[in-house]
C-alpha cells in the first residue's frame, strides 16, 4: 500500500508531451461531473481504469457507476485512466511520465487499489501496458506494500484465471455494493497500522467471501493437461467465490451526474439503465446467464433518471439501456411517457437493443417520433430454424419477416440483421439460409415499402464459447472453417443478382475470435501467452490496426512448448461433463447440473421458455444468490415535466 | 413521396448573437469539433433557447468562424448563435459562461447588427511562446523570414503533404519579450513573438511560421512553442493592426427590452 503522502500533479511533465500526440484532450480530463477531491484528506483511494482508449472507456456505465458511488462517500477517493495510445506511450516512456488518472493527473502507483473493468478479454495486455507505465510489477507476487492492489472486475473478470498472475484481486457481478465493502475493509486495516502488510489485507478481502484472490488457490493439472482441482491453501479462504447481485435498481439511481466528455467518444448519449439482467436464455450469451435474474428499474426511477441526467449532461440523445431493453414489463408507457415529456426539445430517444417482433417496430416509431428513420436492428442470431432452436434464440422466420415488413412499411429504410458463425452444432447450409433469409427480407420489404430502394445489412461475426453459458463445453470452430463458411455466405448473397445490391453483408474473419476464445476460456497457464505477446509489442488487441493473430500464435507455440496443451486445446476441444473447468470455483449462481442439461438440450434442439412469464426452470441463481426476479408492471405513469423547456 | 416529420415546424429565428470567447489553458487542447460539442451541451443545460434547422435531423443554428489550431489557446474566438426568442445579452453571457468548463469562457455577446462576420475576420495577432530559444536566436531568425521573398513549408494534413508560401500572409513578426521558464530542472530563456498574419488559404498557422523558422534559420525549439491568438479582425495593411470585429455590432438598432425568460 502506497505510503500516505501528498502526490504532485504530472500535469505540466504530461502538457509538453501533449502537442506531439493525436488527440490531446482525450489526457486533459475537466470532464462536466468529473470529481476532484482532496488527496490527504481521503483514507482509502481508489483508481478506476477501463483498459481501452478513453473514447471506449470514458462512456462505460460501469465506471462511471463505481467512480460516483465512490466518491459520493466521506473518507473515499476515486479517479480514471484509461489505456494511452501507443504514440503517447512511447513518450511517456522517453520522458519518465508514468500512468496518470485524468481527473487530478495523479500517479496511478499512489492509489490504494486499481479496479479494472474488463468487458472483453481483449483488453488484458493494455492492462499490462498500464501496470508497466504506473510502475507497478507486472506479476503480483513481486508486488510490495507500497503497490496499489489490482483488482479486476466486469464480465471477464467470469474467469480470470488468464491473469490471474497479474491480478491481486477479482470480483464478481455488480460492483456498488462490493467496492463499498472493499473500502471499508481496506479503511480499517490501515487505520490498524496496515498490520500484516499486503498479504494480511488480501487475506481480510478473501475470507469476507466476496472477494477472489487467485494467489490464496492452487491449481493443480492432470498429466493430460486438464485440471485436477482447484483448491484454496490456506484456512479461511472459500472454496467458491459468488457473484453480487444488487437488489431494487430504484436504490441505485446511477450515474446520477453523467460524464460529458470534451473529446469525441463512441457513444455521444447518455445512458439510461433500464433493467439489469436478462432471462431470454440465449445460449450463447454470457451476459444474459452471469447477470440474472431480472431486476427492472420501476418506470418513474427511469423517468427521473432521465430528466436529473439531462438537467446535468445538456446530452442531446438519452439511450434506455438494457441487455433487451423492450423486455421491460413497461416500456410502451416508458417510451410514449419520455416521447411525450420531450416532445418539441430536440432530445431524441435510442433502445439500442430490439428484440425480433413487431411490437418493436412501434416502438421505434414512439422514440423516433418526427425524427429520421434511418435503421433498425435485429438479432436473429441464427440462420436456420434449427440453428435458432440450439441456441434458444425463439424466433420463426414468419416472425421476422412480418417485423421487417411492419418497419419497411413504416418509412423505415434500411434494416441490419445480426448473425453468428460457427454455433454449435452448426453446418454449411444453417449459415447459407442467411442469405435466403435476408433475400426475403427484402422482396417481402419492396413490397410492403412499394419502392425498390429498400436495404438490409447481415452483419455476422464468429461465436466464441463464453464461461458459465451452457456452450462452456463446445469446441469452438477453427478459424479456417469459419472463413471458408462466411466465403459461402457471401457468394450465396452475392450470385443472386435480383438481391445482390440491396444486402449489404459485413463480417469478421476468424482468427481474433481464436484469441478471444483462447483467453475467455483459458487458464492460469495462458497468462504466459498474454505476458509475451505484450513484451513482444502487443496492444489493443480489440483494434483490428493492431491486433496481430501471428504474434498470438507465435508465442502461444513458445509458450506452451513442452505442455500438454495448445491453442485448439483451448479453443476447438469439446469439454466433456466431468472436465473441471478453470472457472467452476467461481460461483455465477448457475447450477452446473443446470447449464450441462441446458447444453444436451441445445444438441438435442429442445427450447426453453423465459422464467419471467414461465415457472421457474431451475438455472439455480435465484435461491443460490438470494435474489429474486424484479419486474414490473408497476401500473405508474410518466406524468409531464412543468414546466417544459422551450425548443 | 417521403416520409415527413410529424411535428410542428421547428421555430423561425428571431435574435442573431455573436459570442467572443476564449480557449485557455488545458482547454487549449480541444478540437473545433470538441468545442461544437461543448457548446451545444452547454446551450442545452443553459437552457437557452436556441433555433434549429428544419427536417428529419434538426441541428442548432450556430455558425462557427476560423477556430483556432487544436493545442493553440485564444482570446478571440468568435460563434454566431441564433435564438427563437429575444434574450438579455448580459444574462446570455453569463448563463452561457456558467454552463461552458472552465477554460472556455465567454468574453462577450453582442447582438449581429452587421452582416457577415466572417468576412471581418481577416487576420488574426499571435503570441509565440518559444521556452528554450534566447531572445537573439528568435530575432536573427525573424529577420531573416521577413527578408526572404518567400518561405515554402510543407505540412501534413489529413489529405496528404501540403505545400504553401509561410512569408507571404505574415504582416509582421514583432520580439516583444524575454522571459525565464524551468524546463525540467534548469532555467531557461523564453523568446516572445507576436505575429501579424493574414487570413489566406490554405491556411497558414503558427506551427507554419515555426516551420518556416525552422527552414531559413535553422530555428528549432527543444520543446513546442506555447502560442495564444489575441485577436482577430479587420486588418488595417497600413499600420498593420488588426481591429475588433464587433465593433459594427456594438451600436444597438433595438432597445433590449426582454430578459432571458426561462421556461
Amino acid at each position: 500500500m502506497p505510503a500516505d503522502v501528498s502526490v504532485e500533479s504530472l500535469f505540466s511533465r504530461l502538457e509538453a508531451l501533449l502537442p506531439r500526440v493525436q488527440k490531446p484532450i482525450q489526457y486533459v480530463g475537466g470532464e462536466l461531473n468529473a470529481v476532484v477531491k482532496n488527496w490527504d484528506e481521503a483514507d482509502v483511494r481508489w483508481c478506476l481504469m477501463y483498459p481501452d482508449a478513453y473514447e471506449v472507456g470514458l462512456p462505460n456505465q460501469g465506471v462511471q457507476i463505481l467512480y460516483e458511488v465512490l466518491n459520493e462517500r466521506p473518507g473515499v477517493l476515486a479517479e480514471r485512466t484509461y489505456s494511452v495510445w501507443p504514440d503517447l506511450e512511447a513518450l511517456m516512456r522517453q520522458h519518465g511520465v508514468p500512468q496518470f488518472t485524468v481527473d487530478a493527473h495523479r500517479p496511478v502507483a499512489a492509489f490504494d487499489l486499481l479496479g479494472v473493468s474488463f468487458s472483453t478479454e481483449l483488453g488484458y495486455t493494455n492492462l499490462l501496458t498500464a501496470l508497466d507505465l504506473a510502475g507497478i510489477p507486472l506479476e503480483a507476487v513481486d508486488r510490495t506494500d507500497d503497490h496499489p492492489i489490482v483488482l479486476a472486475g466486469g464480465h471477464a473478470a467470469f474467469n480470470p484465471e488468464p491473469i490471474a498472475d497479474f491480478l491481486d484481486a477479482a470480483v464478481l457481478g455488480d460492483g456498488e455494493e462490493i467496492v463499498l465493502a472493499i473500502t471499508e475493509v481496506v479503511r480499517e486495516w490501515k487505520s490498524e497500522g496496515s498490520p500484516g502488510g499486503r498479504e494480511e489485507l488480501l487475506r481480510r478481502l478473501a475470507v469476507s467471501g466476496g472477494v477472489y484472490v487467485p494467489r490464496f488457490y492452487d491449481v493443480d493439472y492432470l498429466s493430460d493437461g486438464r485440471i485436477q482441482r482447484v483448491a484454496p491453501n490456506r484456512p479461511g479462504v472459500p472454496w467458491r467465490v459468488a457473484k453480487h447481485t444488487v437488489m431494487d435498481l430504484d436504490r441505485w439511481p446511477y450515474p446520477k451526474h453523467p460524464l460529458v466528455p470534451l473529446a469525441e467518444t463512441v457513444h455521444e448519449r447518455m445512458s439510461v439503465e433500464i433493467f439489469r439482467g436478462c432471462t431470454r436464455g440465449c445460449r450463447f450469451c454470457q451476459a444474459g446467464m452471469i447477470t440474472r435474474p431480472v431486476r427492472e428499474r420501476s418506470i418513474t426511477g427511469i423517468g427521473d433518471m432521465v430528466q436529473a441526467g439531462l438537467q446535468a449532461t445538456g446530452f442531446e440523445e438519452v439511450g434506455l439501456l438494457s441487455l433487451s431493453s423492450a423486455d421491460h414489463s413497461e416500456i410502451g408507457a416508458v417510451a410514449k411517457g419520455l416521447a411525450d415529456r420531450y416532445d418539441g426539445t430536440n432530445t431524441s430517444l435510442s433502445l439500442p437493443s430490439t428484440r425480433v417482433d413487431a411490437f418493436n417496430v412501434t416502438l421505434a416509431g414512439e422514440l423516433s417520433r418526427g425524427g429520421r428513420r434511418s435503421g433498425l436492428t435485429f438479432a436473429p442470431e441464427g440462420g436456420s430454424e434449427r440453428i435458432r432452436r440450439v441456441i434458444n434464440k425463439m424466433v420463426s422466420e414468419d416472425d421476422l419477416i412480418r417485423t421487417v415488413t411492419t418497419a419497411y412499411a413504416h418509412g423505415w429504410r434500411q434494416v441490419k440483421l445480426y448473425f453468428m458463425c460457427g454455433l454449435p452444432t452448426e453446418t454449411d447450409e444453417d449459415v447459407l439460409q442467411i442469405a435466403e433469409l435476408a433475400k426475403r427480407v427484402i422482396a417481402a420489404g419492396r413490397q410492403a415499402a412499394g419502392r425498390g430502394d429498400i436495404r438490409c445489412t447481415v452483419s455476422i461475426g464468429g461465436f466464441v464459447p463464453k464461461p458459465h453459458t451452457p456452450f462452456q463445453w463446445a469446441g469452438q470452430l477453427d478459424h479456417e472453417a469459419t472463413d471458408a463458411r462466411l466465403a459461402k455466405l457471401r457468394e450465396a448473397i452475392r450470385s443472386d443478382r435480383r438481391y445482390a445490391k440491396a444486402i449489404g453483408f459485413r463480417y469478421h474473419d476468424g482468427k481474433p475470435g481464436i484469441i478471444e476464445g483462447l483467453l475467455s476460456r483459458g487458464d492460469r497457464r495462458v497468462g504466459r501467452v498474454i505476458k509475451a505477446v505484450w513484451a513482444e509489442g502487443g496492444r489493443f488487441d480489440g483494434w483490428s490496426e493492431h491486433f496481430s493473430f501471428d504474434r498470438w500464435m507465435r508465442c502461444a507455440d513458445a509458450a506452451f512448448a513442452g505442455a500438454p496443451v495448445d491453442v485448439s486445446w483451448y479453443t476447438t476441444r469439446e469439454r466433456e461433463h466431468a472436465e473441471v473447468l478453470p472457472w467452476d470455483h467461481l460461483d455465477a449462481g448457475l447450477d452446473r447440473e443446470w447449464l450441462w442439461e441446458d447444453w444436451q438440450d441445445a444438441v438435442s434442439e429442445v427450447e426453453v421458455d423465459d422464467c419471467r412469464w414461465t415457472p421457474c426452470y431451475d438455472c439455480g441463481v435465484c435461491p443460490g444468490m438470494g435474489t429474486e426476479i424484479q419486474v414490473g408492471p408497476t401500473g405508474r405513469q410518466l406524468l409531464p415535466l412543468t414546466p417544459v423547456r422551450a425548443g | 413521396m417521403g416520409r415527413r416529420p410529424d411535428r410542428p415546424p421547428q421555430p423561425p429565428p428571431v435574435q442573431r448573437l455573436r459570442v467572443r470567447y476564449a480557449k485557455r489553458g488545458r482547454l487549449r487542447f480541444t478540437s473545433h469539433r470538441d468545442f461544437q460539442r461543448a457548446l451545444e451541451r452547454a446551450l442545452r443545460r443553459a437552457e437557452l433557447p436556441v433555433a434549429f434547422s428544419q427536417g428529419f435531423s434538426p441541428h442548432p443554428r450556430i455558425s462557427y468562424a476560423g477556430a483556432a489550431p487544436t493545442g493553440v489557446a485564444s482570446e478571440a474566438e468568435y460563434v454566431e448563435i441564433a435564438l427563437t426568442r429575444r434574450c438579455d445579452l448580459e444574462a446570455v453571457r453569463t448563463a452561457l459562461g456558467a454552463s461552458l468548463p472552465p477554460g472556455l469562457d465567454v468574453l462577450e455577446v453582442v447582438e449581429a447588427n452587421s452582416p457577415d462576420l466572417a468576412a471581418r475576420l481577416q487576420a488574426s495577432v499571435w503570441l509565440v511562446r518559444l521556452p528554450g530559444v534566447s531572445a537573439d536566436a528568435a530575432a536573427s531568425a525573424t529577420s531573416r523570414f521577413l527578408a526572404a521573398d518567400a518561405v515554402e513549408v510543407e505540412r501534413l494534413t489529413r489529405q496528404g503533404l501540403r505545400r504553401m508560401d509561410a512569408r507571404a500572409p505574415v504582416v509582421s513578426i514583432d520580439l516583444v519579450g524575454d522571459a525565464e521558464v524551468e524546463m525540467g530542472s534548469e532555467r531557461s530563456e523564453c523568446a516572445i513573438l507576436r505575429v501579424v498574419v493574414r487570413h489566406v488559404t490554405p491556411a497558414v498557422r503558427p506551427d507554419d511560421i515555426m516551420t518556416g523558422l525552422h527552414v531559413v534559420a535553422d530555428l528549432a525549439p527543444p520543446s513546442p512553442p506555447l502560442v495564444t491568438r489575441l485577436a482577430q479582425g479587420l486588418l488595417d495593411e497600413q499600420a498593420g493592426t488588426v481591429a475588433d470585429p464587433l465593433t459594427a455590432d456594438r451600436q444597438p438598432k433595438l432597445p433590449q427590452t426582454e430578459s432571458l425568460a426561462r421556461g
